[in-house]
């Protein structure tokens, strides 16, 4: 009897394996597509509403402090935790998933926003006002113009972390490629299918942040020179 | 029954807090691998924060750090790091959440030490000091504050994200919003609530506590400077998870 007889080659389970990408392809590409689509409404919708929410922060100074200490206690609160006081009410499904994400970029968007608008130097609002500005030209003509950069800083960030959040959705099934990481995980630890949906994660985050960035240069030309 | 009913009623179990993986279980877990993250991320990002400070070099990797983590899902990390040497268990959801602790050490060590008076760093460079003398006698006391306030930031991303361990079965609070989840919603709803309310509690029970700590580690005349909106315009720029 041979002293080896125990002995089994361990299965086979690499980090990455093209054999994989290729037989599961749909069922990636579908996780990627639902990610992005999160992701986009997510950013999409945080957008429309910190926007006023930020120019009321700066018109109004007594709002300032109220907004930007709710979004401080906001952001406090662990994900899992946002996940479970929605969940109950809004069922499990893309909508939970959305409005956790929606809020947390809100957070990060109205912030970047305020941190703008307030940067815009007085000299300028006093000149725009001495040339007949009203508030809502000022604030179309000058003021957002001006805080583009810190909107911009928003957004990326905002939907960089969104990317990374939406993975959070497995405790609702909805998500994206986190569907993927977990489930490989779950099927015996299969490295190839959890690598792959971390890799294709990070790179959607890249290449929604380079595409925004290109945005930014492309509206703020005057910064241009400047940045170098 | 409505799920808030429910979660009440769940929280005003005693056996729900005392049985083996009750709440009283589950909260240890998560403060201690919360407290051993902390740890480890302190203990590899100040160093390196505090040295990169000194010699000025490396803002942009710093940065680069921050922007390349925040976009790594706590989810990848928790799942891969298990499969690697570390092995299953506590060593790898450990490390998997002082990677998220990192940053905001790291970035507070190094803006706490470049933002130093440049004056004073002459003048102890005028009285002798060394370069490591200079680094532990002017400036490691004038980034106390920087350091308290990333401690806190890292501390609270932590303790939030340590939810997340429930995922592998690492166990913590999160584990205890999973278990509702794993009921269906009309039974469990109440199990999810009171989890989270749980989760949350802590969370914000650990930054009150810490932006207490801070302000007492904060000498008087620093206190001013660093207020309100200030602080609020760093961590807005700074992000987080």
């Amino acid at each position: 009897m041979s002293l080896h007889l125990s002995y089994r080659a361990e299965p086979e389970n690499p980090w990455f394996s093209w054999q994989y990408v290729r037989d599961n392809s749909d069922t990636i590409l579908a996780a990627l597509r639902e990610h992005a689509s999160l992701t986009a409404r997510a950013v999409l919708i945080a957008t429309v509403v910190a926007l006023p929410l930020a120019v009321a922060a700066y018109w109004f100074r007594s709002l300032a402090g109220p907004i930007l200490a709710l979004t401080g206690v906001l952001y406090t609160i662990p994900s899992l935790a946002l996940f479970a006081f929605l969940a109950p009410y809004l069922g499990i499904g893309v909508i939970t998933v959305l409005s956790v994400v929606v809020l947390y970029a809100l957070l990060v968007i109205v912030r970047n926003a305020v941190a703008g608008l307030t940067q815009v130097p007085p000299e300028v609002r006093e000149a725009a006002e001495g040339m007949g500005y009203g508030r809502w030209g000022r604030l179309f003509r000058i003021e957002l113009p001006l805080a583009l950069p810190g909107i911009l800083t928003g957004l990326r960030l905002a939907t960089v972390s969104t990317v990374a959040l939406v993975t959070v959705g497995v405790v609702v099934g909805r998500g994206g490629l986190g569907q993927l990481i977990f489930a490989g995980f779950q099927n015996n630890f299969y490295k190839a299918q959890i690598m792959t949906g971390t890799v294709l994660c990070v790179l959607l985050a890249l290449v929604l942040d380079l595409v925004l960035a290109g945005v930014g240069r492309l509206l703020t030309p005057w910064l241009r020179g400047r940045a170098g | 029954m409505n799920a808030i009913e429910q979660a009440v009623r769940w929280l005003n179990d005693p056996l729900n807090w005392t049985n083996p993986g009750g709440i009283l279980d589950r909260l240890g877990e998560h403060l201690s691998m919360s407290a051993a993250a902390v740890l480890l991320g302190c203990l590899v990002a100040w160093p390196i924060g505090l040295w990169l400070g000194h010699s000025g070099r490396g803002g942009g990797a710093v940065l680069l750090i921050s922007n390349v983590t925040l976009a790594i899902p706590t989810l990848a990390l928790l799942t891969i790091l298990p499969l690697t040497f570390l092995g299953f268990g506590r060593p790898s959801v450990v490390v998997a959440l002082a990677v998220f602790a990192v940053p905001p050490l790291l970035a507070n060590a190094y803006t706490g030490v470049r933002q130093a008076d440049p004056e004073a760093r002459d003048a102890a460079r005028g009285m002798g000091l060394s370069g490591g003398q200079l680094l532990r006698r002017v400036e490691l006391p004038l980034a106390v504050p920087y350091l308290a306030a990333g401690f806190r930031t890292a501390a609270v991303q932590v303790v939030a994200t340590a939810a997340l361990a429930s995922f592998v079965n690492g166990g913590g609070l999160g584990q205890i919003i999973r278990a509702g989840f794993g009921l269906d919603i009309a039974a469990g709803g109440g199990q999810i609530i009171a989890g989270g309310v749980l989760v949350a509690g802590l969370a914000v029970l650990v930054e009150l506590l810490l932006a207490l700590v801070e302000r007492v580690v904060t000498p008087r005349p620093l206190r001013r400077a660093r207020t309100g909106a200030d602080r609020r315009a760093a961590a807005a720029v700074a992000g987080g998870d």
